[in-house]
C-alpha cells in the first residue's frame, strides 16, 4: 500500500504543476487539432473514411510525442530527479506516477481530438475508442521510459521521437488494424503488447535513473 | 572460456570467405528460376542471420550488465550491436538489389520480414543516437542495456504486429519441414553462413581491442597529465 501511496503522491504532483503552470495540455489540444485540419488537406478530396483513420493515429502519437517531450523537463530543469531517485522509495514509482499523469493528459487531448475528428472527417466507433484507450497505455509506458532516457542526454527533444518512434510502430499497426479492419484480434494485441512492455519498462526503469 | 585469438579468427574468416565465394559461383547449381541472381541468396541470408546474431549477441551482453555487471559487458554490448548495424545495412543492400531483379522493386511493403527488418534497423540506429547525446559513465551504460533489451522483445512483437495484417511474398526457406534446397545448395549456404558468422567474430574482437586499447590510452594520458 506503501507504493500506491507513493505514485499516487507523485502523480498527484505532476497533475498539480500542471494545473498551475498549464503549459503541456493545451500545447497538447492545440496540437492535435492544427494537425487533424493539415490532415484535411493533406488528404485528397474523395479518400475514404480508411484513410482518414490512419491519420488519426498520426495524430495521436505526435500528440502523445509531444506530451513525452515536456514529461521529464521540470525535474531535469529544477535538478528533481536526483532528489526523487535519494527519495526512499522505490524507482519503478517514479515511473508509475509519471505513467499516470502522461496518460492523464493524453486523454484530456483525446477528449478533444476524437470527437474533433467526428466532426471534421467521419465518426468514431466504438472499437477505434477502446483501441486508442489501450494504445495510451503502451504509448505512456514506453514513451515515458524514453522521455526518461532522452533528458538525460545533450540532444533532449530532437533524440525522444528517434527513440520512441520504432517501439510505437506496433501500436500503430495495432490501432489501424482495430479501427479500420476486422477488430477483435488487434485490441487482443494492443493488451499484449502493453502487457510486455508495461512490465518490462516497470522493471527496467529503475536502472534507467541509477546512476551506477 | 578465453576468447579465441584474433590473427586465427582473421585467417578463418578469410579461408572461409574465400571457400564460400568460390562455392557461390562454382560449385552451386543455378536456379532454374531466377538464373544467376540467386545466388545473390547465398550472401542475403546470411548476413541478413548475422545481423539478427549481432543483435540478440548485444541484447544478451546487455542483459548480463544489468545482471551480474562485469567488466567491460556494456563495450561488448555496443560492438555486437554496431556491427549488427552494419551487418543490417548491407542485408538491406542486397536485399533491395536482389528484390529488384527478381520482383522489379526496390522494396515491397507487403513483405513481413522487410518491413520488420526496417523497424529493427530504425530501432538499432537510435541506440546510437542515446549512445552519443548521453556523457559516458555508468548511468550511460545502463541507459543503453535497456534500450538494446527493448530490442529483442521488439522483435516477437513487431513480427507478430505485421503478420497478424499480411501476407507476403519472401521466399520461405526454412519451414517446419526443414530446408527447402538441395544438397549442394545447403552445403555452399552453411559455409557461406560460417564464413559471415566468422567474420562478425573477428571484426567484434578487433573493434573490442581497438576500443579498450583507446581506453587504456586515456588512463595513461590522464595520469601523465
Amino acid at each position: 500500500m506503501n507504493y500506491l501511496a507513493d505514485v499516487a503522491a507523485l502523480a498527484r504532483k505532476d497533475l498539480l504543476l500542471e494545473l498551475r503552470a498549464k503549459e503541456t495540455v493545451p500545447a497538447m489540444l492545440l496540437f492535435v487539432l492544427a494537425t487533424l485540419t493539415v490532415f484535411h488537406f493533406a488528404l485528397p478530396r474523395g479518400a475514404g473514411h480508411v484513410a482518414a483513420l490512419g491519420l488519426l493515429w498520426v495524430a495521436l502519437v505526435f500528440t502523445a510525442l509531444l506530451g513525452l517531450t515536456r514529461a521529464f523537463v521540470p525535474e531535469r530543469e529544477q535538478g528533481l530527479m536526483d532528489a526523487l531517485v535519494l527519495a526512499p522509495c522505490d524507482r519503478s514509482a517514479i515511473w508509475l506516477g509519471k505513467v499516470l499523469a502522461v496518460l492523464a493528459f493524453l486523454g484530456l487531448a483525446e477528449l478533444v481530438a476524437l470527437p474533433a475528428f467526428s466532426a471534421f472527417f467521419s465518426a468514431v466507433d466504438g472499437r477505434t475508442v477502446a483501441a486508442v484507450a489501450l494504445a495510451d497505455v503502451g504509448i505512456c509506458a514506453v514513451g515515458t521510459l524514453t522521455g526518461a532516457m532522452a533528458v538525460a542526454g545533450r540532444a533532449r527533444e530532437l533524440i525522444l521521437p528517434l527513440l520512441f518512434l520504432p517501439l510505437a510502430i506496433p501500436i500503430v499497426v495495432g490501432g489501424v488494424g482495430a479501427s479500420a479492419g476486422a477488430g477483435g484480434r488487434y485490441l487482443g494485441f494492443l493488451v499484449l503488447y502493453d502487457a510486455v512492455f508495461g512490465l518490462l519498462a516497470w522493471a527496467s526503469f529503475e536502472y534507467v535513473v541509477s546512476e551506477t | 572460456m578465453k576468447p579465441i585469438s584474433l590473427p586465427v579468427l582473421a585467417g578463418a574468416a578469410t579461408v572461409l570467405m574465400a571457400a564460400a565465394i568460390s562455392l557461390v559461383f562454382f560449385y552451386a547449381p543455378t536456379d532454374a528460376d531466377q538464373g544467376l541472381s540467386q545466388r545473390i541468396f547465398y550472401f542475403h541470408v546470411p548476413i541478413a542471420l548475422t545481423a539478427y546474431v549481432c543483435f540478440a549477441w548485444g541484447a544478451w551482453k546487455a542483459l548480463l550488465h544489468l545482471w551480474k555487471r562485469p567488466e567491460g559487458a556494456d563495450l561488448e554490448s555496443y560492438v555486437a550491436i554496431h556491427l549488427g548495424v552494419i551487418f543490417g545495412s548491407l542485408t538491406l543492400l542486397t536485399g533491395s538489389i536482389w528484390a529488384k531483379i527478381s520482383w522489379g522493386v526496390w522494396w515491397a511493403w507487403s513483405d513481413n520480414q522487410l518491413v520488420l527488418f526496417l523497424v529493427l534497423f530504425l530501432f538499432y540506429c537510435a541506440y546510437f543516437m542515446l549512445r552519443y547525446s548521453v556523457d559516458p559513465g555508468p548511468a550511460r551504460a545502463n541507459m543503453c542495456a535497456v534500450y538494446a533489451l527493448f530490442g529483442v522483445v521488439l522483435i516477437p512483437v513487431s513480427f507478430l504486429a505485421i503478420r497478424l495484417s499480411r501476407s507476403f511474398i519472401h521466399p520461405v526457406v526454412f519451414t517446419s519441414q526443414g530446408p527447402q534446397m538441395t544438397g549442394t545448395q545447403f552445403l555452399t549456404f552453411c559455409v557461406s553462413l560460417a564464413a559471415m558468422l566468422t567474420l562478425f567474430a573477428t571484426f567484434y574482437q578487433l573493434e573490442l581491442a581497438g576500443k579498450r586499447l583507446d581506453a587504456h590510452l586515456r588512463e595513461l594520458r590522464e595520469l601523465l597529465a
